[in-house]
């Protein structure tokens, strides 16, 4: 029998998709009963009142839980977010309900044994409500108690190697696409940048000192599984920069129908004969593909990299082999401003370690500007926004170059200084009366 | 030049203390103004700070703060004072 009534949360479990009402459901009951005898350190009925205040919530069309909290662990100022009921009295168990962000490990790998001890640890010490993963990229913990954040950082510090993620005002939990790792498509090796960069920012990870949060995300190609162009202050998106590779007989095999397209994903229903013409060549946005009787041609240097004839023929075409990244900044979602994707800033850059380039060119000078420039709460693209392309470029001391037009008349303000004009702004009066007439 | 620990510690505190009756928690941007410092100098200070105890950190999850000891409380943060 449940502890509260739920009309309205039980009324979304009647729609067709999985339900998250249903998910607490089972872990409430799998709480009571408790077959495994954990000795459960925070209320046993947590996630009944996690219930019950939400449905209270939607009775009333308001919140009814406080705004932020002073938890933490000692010595970050980030990866824990106090969260305080403001009903306590009718729902005890989430009186205090602390989220902690737990930093995923690159490309998400996980063994299972891995898990298990994660979700154990979160059982006996938490709500045993999880989300994985964030839009973050981190595994979030939902709810335990403050006595509870110094002992499962300690257990998971000490016996599960692994550290907590970023929150607030610090550089937010890095996240990377699985790269290398499985995906031919990678031009470089997100998830050593991903680890490389954690590690060396540690203290901006877990010591706020931004004007608001800051994400790095990493995508090994412009296929963009991480989103990085949409939801990251810096985003790493892998590129090349000399031609893309042809196999002209496994295109003929594509072409007869001995491959499949896309590696087969448009299995479920019969999509007729493959048609390189439609399928391909019409598709490619810069119009740079076409055949000359049997060979697929292509001029590279109107590629945009966009990764379409890739995709669809990937047995015949090749990523190039001169790789590295493009840079984009001021991606975010609405909150102080509207919604805004990623500004190339960086053209290309190698990727190989120790990325010095990457760190002392391109991070660190942004971060000295942001830190000093941006107002609070002011994420990077609102400061792009507010002082201009050309304050970034001048930051980052590169020159402007077309690619950073995002399209015409968005952002094609770039003025030249006297210092930048042989003979600045003074003219030879007499030299000039040669040609103008007064 | 590297600052001064004791004397930016004293500048931080008593700078929190005189605006105490209006605010109990500043963003981190109202700590170097008051060191009058470039944002990483000042960083190492109140680093050291709030491991020292003298300085908390609070957070709504998306934007941090930081206040003296115990000062900041609750309503504060739901705009009650
Ligand atoms: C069961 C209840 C809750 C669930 C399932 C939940 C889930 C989540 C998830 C999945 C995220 C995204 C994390 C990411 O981007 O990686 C998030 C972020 C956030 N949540 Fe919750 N949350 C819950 C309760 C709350 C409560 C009660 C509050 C406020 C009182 C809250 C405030 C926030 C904030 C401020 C963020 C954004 C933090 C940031 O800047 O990244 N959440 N939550
Ligand atoms: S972003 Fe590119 S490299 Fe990374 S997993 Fe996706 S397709 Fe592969
Ligand atoms: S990657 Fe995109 S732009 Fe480049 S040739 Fe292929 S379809 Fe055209």
């Amino acid at each position: 029998m449940a502890k509260h009534e739920t009309p309205m949360l039980d009324q979304l479990e009647s729609g067709p998709w999985p339900s998250f009402v249903s998910d607490m459901k089972a872990l409430a009951e799998k709480r009571a009963k408790n077959e495994e005898g954990i000795e459960f350190q925070i209320p046993t009925d947590v996630v009944e009142d996690i219930l019950g205040v939400l449905e209270l919530s939607y009775k009333h069309g308001r919140t009814h839980w406080k705004h932020g909290g002073i938890v933490g662990v000692f010595g970050y100022g980030g990866g824990v977010i106090g969260r305080y009921c403001d009903q306590p009295e009718m729902f005890p168990g989430v009186a205090h309900f602390h989220t902690m962000r737990v930093n995923q490990p690159g490309g998400k790998f996980y063994t299972t044994d891995y898990l298990r001890k994660l979700c154990d640890l979160w059982d006996f010490r938490g709500s045993g409500v999880m989300n994985m993963h964030g839009s973050t990229g981190d595994i979030i913990f939902l709810g335990t108690t403050t006595p509870q954040l110094e002992e499962i950082f300690y257990e998971m510090t000490h016996n599960l190697n692994q550290d907590l993620g970023g929150s607030g005002s610090n550089l937010r939990t890095p996240s990377d696409c699985i790269g290398q790792a499985r995906c031919e498509f990678a031009c470089y090796d997100t998830q050593d940048l991903c680890y490389d960069l954690t590690q060396e920012y540690q203290d901006e990870l877990h010591r706020p000192a931004f004007p608001y949060k800051f994400k790095f995300k990493f995508d090994g190609c412009p296929n963009c599984c991480v989103a990085s162009i949409a939801r990251s202050d810096l985003s790493f998106i892998g590129t090349w920069r000399d031609d893309i590779k042809i196999d002209q007989e496994a295109v003929q095999a594509y072409i007869g129908g001995e491959l499949k397209p896309n590696g087969g994903a448009h299995s479920g229903r019969d999509w007729g004969p493959f048609d390189i013409q439609k399928e391909v060549l019409d598709l490619c946005p810069t119009k740079c593909m076409w055949m000359e009787g049997k060979e697929l041609k292509i001029d590279n240097k109107e590629c945009n990299r966009c990764m379409h004839c890739i995709n669809v023929m990937p047995r015949a075409l090749r990523i190039g082999d001169d790789r590295g990244i493009t840079i984009l900044a001021g991606a975010k979602a609405p909150i102080l401003d509207g919604a805004q994707m990623g500004t190339l800033i960086v053209p290309f850059i190698k990727a190989e370690p120790p990325y010095t380039e990457i760190k002392e060119n391109v991070i660190e000078p942004i971060w000295d500007w942001w830190m000093e420039e941006g107002k609070n709460r002011e994420r990077l693209g609102e400061l792009m926004k507010r002082q201009g392309l050309q304050k970034m470029i001048e930051i980052l001391g590169v020159d402007p170059d077309p690619r950073m037009v995002q399209e015409p008349r968005s952002n094609p303000y770039i003025f030249w200084k006297e210092e930048e004009v042989p003979g600045g702004w003074k003219r030879d009066i007499k030299e000039f009366r040669k040609y103008h007439q007064r | 030049m590297a600052l001064d620990y004791e004397e930016s510690k004293q500048k931080i505190i008593e700078g929190l203390k005189k605006k105490q009756k209006t605010k109990s928690k500043f963003y981190f941007n109202d700590l170097s103004k008051i060191l009058n410092a470039k944002p990483r100098e000042a960083k190492k200070i109140v680093n050291r700070m709030v491991e020292e105890g003298l300085l908390e950190y609070w957070s709504s999850g998306s934007t941090s703060m930081y206040g003296l000891p115990g000062t900041g409380k609750q309503a504060a943060a739901e705009h009650e004072d």
